[in-house]
């Protein structure tokens, strides 16, 4: 079963160059005027990056069938888990309202999101993977859609709204993938748009109008398009209402999106901060080490959420495009993987990676300069955070695995 | 999934697409950020870890008129604080009190502070101790928003002595802020409080300097920023008095602690404030960085009313002093001349209508002149000049003397004197047929409708003791103002000087002789209708200027419920002699 596979050096340069990037960010993130606790912690990333890669190269040389076959037990294992943490989970200093963490005799262990996003993708994979055909209708989705639903609540009860978002990226990415036409998505979609839009009764009307005709057009069965139409009036009507039930702190953040300078000295202080650091930093920054922002402390999270704010500020708009490019090669790689994999499940489990990825660098970028709301989605490669940075990796082993597997290498089925 | 290579390849090439899109948007969105908006950003992030910390300047100094100094800056520490919002201050405050004592005021102050001037520094202690500033030194570790600063502190070496002229500096007020006289003030910022010090705040003040310290997120200073950023405190000029510091103590000495009342001396050539002082008095080098809540508390309660100055603020009836102004009047009008007898000689009483008026000498004056009736302060001549003159000229005769103005004093608060406007005013006070002809005597020897300040009797004599031009008293040197308040040929004015001359040589203020030196004054003996075991207490007064033929020296005194005038005479004279130098022939005491 095991066998011998040329491995997919791009992908592996790409994530380690990324890695050994975000080293280095984690080691300038810990030099402030007044040194604080992050000093240290870029030693233990490389810890946590030497082992990422280890597991990486570990998965590189098993096979696919193997990961296909754990994935099941993995999943239940994951579900228990999360269900757990909702129990015994322990809140962290800056989010200690959020029970993310899994804790052992008061010792955390990581963050078992951050794993349960790859045993979703890979669940996922092997759900979509049994059809032949892709699912045309809303109804024949209730399988996908449980398996990422429970998970997905699971972590909206923590709550953990940015992982949450992320299991709703890797759901519309992987449907996709597997085919479902568009306008079945953006059906599926419509009534989380119809909540966003419920702000504005125009804006809601257009869109409730966009929707009739394309329900007409699609032409889904009688019950789908009558569910849908209510879903949406029922998620237009009760979106105020639910917008009471955030908590003070979510509200905040959607204000805080909306208009970052309301309240500066609170919420919007971390996206102002973070936008001065990058802004200031120009086209070659302040020099590696040498943001002035970051070393005197303005910067929050420098070394978790706000880090590509100290790639802004220190090396400047150069290092942020190195980055940005870097991370391009990266997802395009994963998905030139996922066309070229020699069956279903590989296809849909890489490209379900390549969607949880980009969700995190969309997201966690264009955080930093307010394009993102603020959800604490962490940056792959970079953000400090030891089961990040291994889930990252065993992300990079099971690509390296189909990718050894896929079409032009040796162990291709379909070559 | 449907697997089909066509399918697979569609799907690639819209992921592709779609992938570099978001990507490059991102890139597009941070040159916008980095590149073309660089200077914004750059700008803010430089203010964002600068700090300005104010430096106060040191306010002028102030001198006598021979160079000594009235008002000075020492060293002196203040504490201040950076918070965040009122909560993280409030903190701040509770652990500072771990190691030092602040008083529910001082807390209260700078939570006041804080809300008036968020983005400056929140002074807490303005004036600290060495103890105190040491034990925060030890505890610098714990406290790193804390801000302690070396400023200038107000002294007045002679502090008690010149309370009543200088006055104090203080914070300025929440209400100060509110007002646009202040405009431009910062919360915790001096201000002069009373006195010259407020009087001339504008060329006292100085200006603020400022230094930016570069901090952290959390305030914490990390270095200070280049030095081309710095802006120093301009101290203010120094101020120059007319106020001869020695002459001052030497009336602090002699009110000492057991006479109340006030005194002033003026050059009246000029108008300059040689000396004024206020009795009792206050230290108010306590007043210095906050009044002790206490030692405020004392002064309020004293019935003597040390806060009220004596000089500018108290208003007493001038008794026998404002004879000068009935004469002047007289004598302006042609009504008399110095040498004229009035009708009844005095026998120690005048009877008008069914009242009688008694002349504070119950033997009796006689027959005299009008010269005379000075020297001896005869009441009965002056009820029948007042008579004669009638009470419309007298009114007029007192208004164009500025017996109902304030002199001008540069001092903040001056009380203006009280006179009648004209008869009118008993009409208004007392009702048509609710007074009769009667107010006329009582006028006429200064007493009735009549309040005058000290100061406002001193100007009034440097107009007798030069040519009928009262000076505007001036504290600070500047132009001197004089005013014509009447008009008398020489012949009058020097019979006026003679006779105030022999008040004291051969009338009311013998005690007062000084040896070699001629002086002239009026003794007043007023009437309060305030009485102690049935006996009347009255302020004495005295009014003079030396010497008689040439005055380079004009002295008002007062003394608070002090008896008779002779009491006051013999003060006044005491300030003179050592003003001039010579010394004062102690006598006993005439009565009179």
């Amino acid at each position: 079963m095991f066998r011998k596979t040329l491995a997919d050096y791009p992908l592996a340069i790409t994530a380690l160059a990324l890695s050994l990037f975000g080293v280095a960010i984690v080691y300038s993130a810990g030099q402030t005027d007044i040194p604080t606790y992050v000093a240290p912690l870029w030693k233990s990333q490389v810890m946590w990056l030497a082992l990422g890669v280890l597991c990486a190269w570990g998965i590189g040389n098993s096979s696919v069938r193997l990961i296909e076959w754990v994935t099941w037990p993995a999943y239940l294992l994951t579900l228990l888990t999360l269900s757990s943490l909702l129990v015994l989970g322990a809140g962290t200093g800056a989010n200690g309202h959020m029970r993310s963490w899994l804790a052992i005799g008061g010792h955390r262990l990581g963050q078992p999101a951050e794993i349960a996003k790859i045993v979703v993708v890979l669940m996922l994979a092997k759900v979509l993977a049994e059809r032949r055909e892709a699912p045309k209708s809303l109804l024949e989705l209730w399988k996908p859609g449980l398996v990422v639903g429970i998970p997905f609540l699971m972590i909206m009860l923590q709550p953990d709204l940015g992982s949450a978002i992320v299991f709703v990226g890797i759901f519309f990415g992987m449907l996709f993938w597997s085919g479902v036409p568009w306008p079945l998505l953006v059906l599926l979609a419509s009534p989380v748009i119809s909540l966003v839009f419920s702000f504005s009764t125009g804006l809601w009307g257009a869109w409730f109008l966009v929707l009739i005709a394309l329900v007409l057009w699609y032409k889904p069965y009688l019950v789908e398009g009558i569910v849908l139409v209510v879903a949406n009036v029922v998620t237009g009507v009760i979106a105020p209402i639910l917008w009471e039930k955030l908590a003070p702190y979510q509200q905040n953040r959607l204000k805080v999106f909306l208009d970052p300078s309301a309240d500066p000295r609170a919420s919007g202080y971390h996206v102002l901060q973070s936008k001065i650091a990058i802004g200031s930093g120009g086209l070659f920054g302040n020099g590696f080490t040498l943001g002035t922002q970051k070393r005197s402390g303005f910067l929050p999270e420098q070394h978790t959420d706000f880090i590509f704010a100290v790639v802004g500020e220190e090396l400047g708009f150069i290092g942020v495009a190195l980055a940005l490019t870097l991370f391009l090669a990266l997802l395009l790689r994963a998905t030139r993987i996922a066309s070229r994999a020699n069956d279903p499940f590989g296809s849909l489990a890489a490209f379900g990676l390549m969607s949880c990825w980009l969700v995190h660098v969309v997201v966690n970028i264009g955080m930093t300069l307010n394009l993102m709301p603020i959800t604490g989605i962490p940056l792959p490669f970079f953000s400090y955070g030891g089961s990040f940075m291994l889930a990252s990796w065993l992300g990079v082993g099971v690509l390296l695995r189909i990718s050894g597997e896929g079409r032009g290498h040796a162990g291709s089925l379909m070559s | 999934m449907s697997v089909h290579p066509n399918d697979i390849a569609r799907r690639s090439r819209i992921a592709r697409l779609a992938l570099s899109a978001v990507i490059l948007s991102l890139v597009g969105a941070f040159f916008n950020a980095q590149v073309l908006q660089h200077d914004r950003y750059k700008l803010q992030s430089q203010e964002n870890r600068l700090r300005a910390l104010p430096l106060p300047a040191p306010r002028g100094i102030i001198y006598d008129r021979y160079g000594n100094i009235i008002a000075e800056n020492l060293p002196g520490y203040a504490v201040s604080v950076l918070p965040v919002n009122v909560d993280s201050l409030k903190s701040s405050l509770q652990h500072l009190s771990s190691v030092i004592t602040l008083t529910p005021e001082q807390v209260d102050a700078a939570v006041r502070r804080f809300r008036r001037d968020p983005n400056r520094p929140t002074l807490i202690i303005s004036d600290a101790s060495m103890s105190v500033v040491s034990v925060l030194e030890e505890h610098r570790i714990n406290f790193p928003r804390l801000i302690i600063q070396s400023v200038p502190k107000r002294f007045y070496p002679d502090g008690p002595a010149v309370a009543s002229f200088v006055g104090y500096t203080g914070e300025v007020t929440d209400a100060d802020l509110n007002s646009p006289a202040y405009q431009g003030y910062k919360p915790g910022q001096l201000v002069g409080k009373g006195g010259i010090e407020k009087q001339y705040e504008k060329i006292l003040r100085g200006r603020e300097g400022v230094r930016y310290d570069e901090v952290d997120a959390r305030g914490r200073q990390v270095r200070q920023a280049t030095p081309r950023l710095d802006l120093n405190p301009e101290p203010a000029p120094p101020l120059y008095t007319n106020i001869d510091l020695d002459l001052q103590r030497y009336v602090a000495g002699v009110f000492g602690d057991s006479l109340v009342g006030g005194a002033i001396a003026m050059d009246p050539r000029d108008g300059g404030v040689l000396a004024l002082y206020s009795a009792p008095s206050y230290d108010v080098n306590k007043f210095t960085g906050g009044i002790p809540v206490d030692y405020w508390k004392t002064l309020l309660a004293d019935d003597r009313r040390p806060l009220v100055n004596k000089v500018t603020q108290g208003r007493y009836p001038p008794g026998s002093t404002f004879k000068l102004a009935t004469a002047v009047t007289g004598l302006e009008d042609g009504i008399v001349t110095l040498d004229d007898h009035m009708p009844e000689p005095c026998t120690g009483g005048f009877q008008y209508g069914n009242r009688y008026f008694k002349c504070w000498d119950k033997k009796g004056h006689g027959s005299i002149s009008l010269g005379r009736a000075i020297e001896v302060s005869c009441d009965v001549y002056f009820y029948q000049l007042g008579l004669k003159i009638g009470l419309s000229k007298m009114i007029a005769g007192g208004v164009s003397l500025d017996m109902r103005e304030k002199t001008g004093i540069d001092l903040p608060d001056e009380k203006r004197a009280l006179f009648p406007y004209a008869v009118d005013y008993y009409n208004k006070t007392y009702g048509a047929r609710g007074w009769s002809n009667a107010v006329t005597l009582n006028l006429s020897i200064g007493q009735g409708e009549n309040s005058q300040t000290v100061v406002n009797m001193a100007k009034f004599y440097t107009a007798l003791a030069t040519d009928g031009n009262a000076a505007t008293p001036e504290i600070v040197k500047q132009t001197p103002v004089k005013t014509r308040i009447f008009k008398l040929d020489q012949q009058q004015m020097d019979g006026l000087r003679t006779a105030l001359a022999g008040v004291i040589g051969q009338g009311t203020a013998q005690s007062a002789r000084i040896e070699g030196i001629m002086l002239a004054g009026k003794t007043g003996t007023a009437q309060t209708g305030k009485r102690v075991n049935g006996v009347e207490l009255n302020h004495a007064w005295f009014v003079g200027f030396a010497p008689a033929d040439k005055p380079t020296i004009v002295v008002a005194v007062m003394l608070e419920y002090g008896g008779h005038g002779g009491r006051a005479a013999h003060v006044a004279s005491s300030i003179i002699s050592h003003y001039l130098k010579v010394a004062p022939v102690t006598a006993v005491q005439s009565e009179g």
